[in-house]
């Protein structure tokens, strides 16, 4: 049963990224990547990173998806007829993602992976708190200032020049 | 669902539309929805190699810096694209190669 669940989440993830690339109307597009994120999230909850998928929900859907939404709709005129989203790389791009890709799968399939088994940790929130306190707190305070920079750099930037 | 060529599989599918996305589309903002896209499979590669060997959560401290750091990517992308958009009036990537007017 979780079988099946897990390989209906899959396919759900790849058909609608597979939307976002190729979608002809951006909204479309924005909202199939609402979808994709969604079905990462539920492959976190399959990998047992609990806190991480909470995370993904708030700041992916929450915070980066809506503020993609405003920029579409500030700068696109939805009544506007597009003839093609797409350029003129098409087919070169094509080309290359299939290469990366078999690439890729090559590396995936022939690589002996050392795994080792364990078992399901009763959450992970209190384990990534200590980890973030004592091991990671350099790069957890730059990560505040990189947050900060951002913000001001984000509204200097979109604020009118007189 | 508890073999790790799986996710890798996902996340190497997700890698290679996300680029495909970049290289492909015209309009400033589905760019940024394939960087996305990346970012998620490298995000989806940590945090299976964390479960698979033997749930160190060092690969889940990454992810959550990944995630940070395309929040702040976002914002930053988005207040340049509609600057563009002001001075060109069109978020073609292609159109708008030009630094100054």
């Amino acid at each position: 049963m979780t079988t099946i669940i897990f390989w209906i989440f899959v396919l759900f993830t790849v058909v609608s990224a597979f939307k976002v690339v190729h979608s002809h109307n951006l909204i479309y597009a924005a909202l199939s990547l609402l979808l994709t994120l969604f079905g990462v999230t539920a492959l976190y909850v399959f990998l047992w990173a609990d806190f991480l998928a909470g995370v993904q929900i708030v700041v992916y859907i929450g915070g980066i998806l809506i503020l993609l939404l405003f920029g579409i709709m500030l700068t696109h005129k939805i009544t506007s007829i597009q003839i093609t989203q797409l350029n003129m790389q098409r087919g070169v791009a094509g080309a290359s993602a299939l290469g990366i890709l078999i690439i890729l799968l090559w590396m995936i399939f022939r690589t002996p992976w050392f795994t080792m088994t364990s078992s399901e940790p009763l959450g992970t929130v209190r384990e990534i708190g200590i980890l973030l306190m004592s091991d990671y707190l350099l790069p957890f305070e730059v990560a505040s200032v990189l947050l900060l920079a951002a913000l001001i750099g984000a509204a200097m930037l979109s604020r009118k020049t007189e | 669902m508890d073999v790790l060529q799986n996710y890798l599989v996902v996340a190497a599918i997700l890698f290679v539309l996300g680029i495909y996305g970049v290289m492909t589309r015209r309009n400033g903002i589905a760019v940024l929805m394939g960087i996305e896209l990346i970012l998620n499979a490298a995000n989806l590669n940590f945090v299976a190699f964390a479960r698979f060997g033997g749930m160190n959560l060092s690969g889940h401290i990454f992810a959550l810096f990944v995630i940070i750091m395309a929040a702040a990517e976002a914002a930053v992308a988005l207040a340049i694209i509609i600057n563009l958009y002001n001075h060109f009036r069109t978020i073609n990537v292609d159109e708008a190669g030009k630094l100054r007017r």
